[in-house]
């Protein structure tokens, strides 16, 4: 339904328009990762894309 | 010597209250997915149409940004995390019937429902054994939440498959780091507020399991 569609699309949008301001402040205030902290964010992630792929040969 | 014991005798009182920030969590967040699972039964036991989807998350999401906040600190918070918490459940009911009605969409409520169990856990342990603080996270996780979303509302008009596929793979993602950044906030004192701790680590755990239902669903109809 076309109605729903323009109704998700706004819902979004505001939902766009209320974060920006936190991510803004997020960006100017978080600390800077080193590399090694970088490294400790990948790794779980691609463990974690591994398990989907596996999941999705499971389905 | 004494300043030794001054920093130990400091450092109790606030390793004992991120514990209890921590279990408090958990404790409110296992209360609310039981209230969910509960809710979307009704839900699909009252045969609800599509559209409950869009007005739940829609209702759920305003009350969870703006009445939440106001509450947070007192008794009324965890009452209104129970009504966030169960209008987002009762608006799955809906997804689940359709996903239920797929030739093998027990397969895949299953799979998508162990597998976001099995993240959420992996990485909970994850930060809770190394004690990470991922907290340089915040500004990358909320950008890439935001050009998802704008991603999102783009595929609302264009509905290009691949680009769903996508979609769902990186919001994935995002709500992995924001689990890893949300729980070392609470381990490292960041997060003191175990009302609005727990409405954050559920939405991550709705994300990833709405995403994965899609991954799992486009997928597995290949067959």
């Amino acid at each position: 339904m076309d109605w729903m569609k323009i109704v998700s699309a706004l819902a979004l949008l505001m939902f766009i328009a209320f974060l920006f301001p936190r991510a803004r402040d997020m960006m100017k205030n978080s600390p800077k990762g080193t590399s090694s902290d970088w490294m400790s964010f990948a790794i779980p992630i691609v463990v974690i894309i591994l398990f989907i792929m596996l999941l999705i040969k499971l389905v | 010597m004494n300043r030794n014991i001054s920093t130990v005798a400091q450092r109790a009182p606030s390793a004992l209250a991120t514990n209890k920030v921590l279990r408090n969590t958990y404790m409110l967040l296992s209360m609310t997915l039981l209230f969910s699972g509960l809710t979307a039964a009704i839900s699909i036991f009252l045969q609800m149409p599509p559209m409950t989807y869009l007005i739940s998350v829609i209702g759920g999401m305003v009350i969870a940004m703006f009445v939440l906040p106001r509450f947070a600190n007192s008794p009324a918070g965890i009452g209104i995390v129970f009504l966030v918490t169960g209008m987002l459940g009762f608006g799955l009911g809906p997804i689940l019937s359709m996903y239920a009605s797929l030739p093998n969409g027990g397969n895949i409520i299953t799979l998508a429902l162990g597998g976001t169990g099995v993240i959420f856990l992996g990485l909970s342990a994850y930060v809770l054994t190394t004690r990470k603080d991922f907290s340089f996270l915040g500004g990358f996780l909320m950008v890439g939440f935001l050009l998802v979303l704008l991603a999102a509302v783009a595929n609302i008009f264009l509905a290009i498959p691949a680009m769903s596929l996508m979609i769902s793979a990186v919001v994935i993602m995002i709500m992995s780091g924001f689990i890893l950044h949300d729980t070392s906030r609470i381990i490292h004192g960041g997060e003191t507020n175990y009302v609005l701790a727990t409405i954050g680590l559920y939405l991550t755990i709705f994300n990833i399991f709405i995403s994965l239902l899609q991954i799992l669903g486009i997928m597995g109809g290949d067959d």
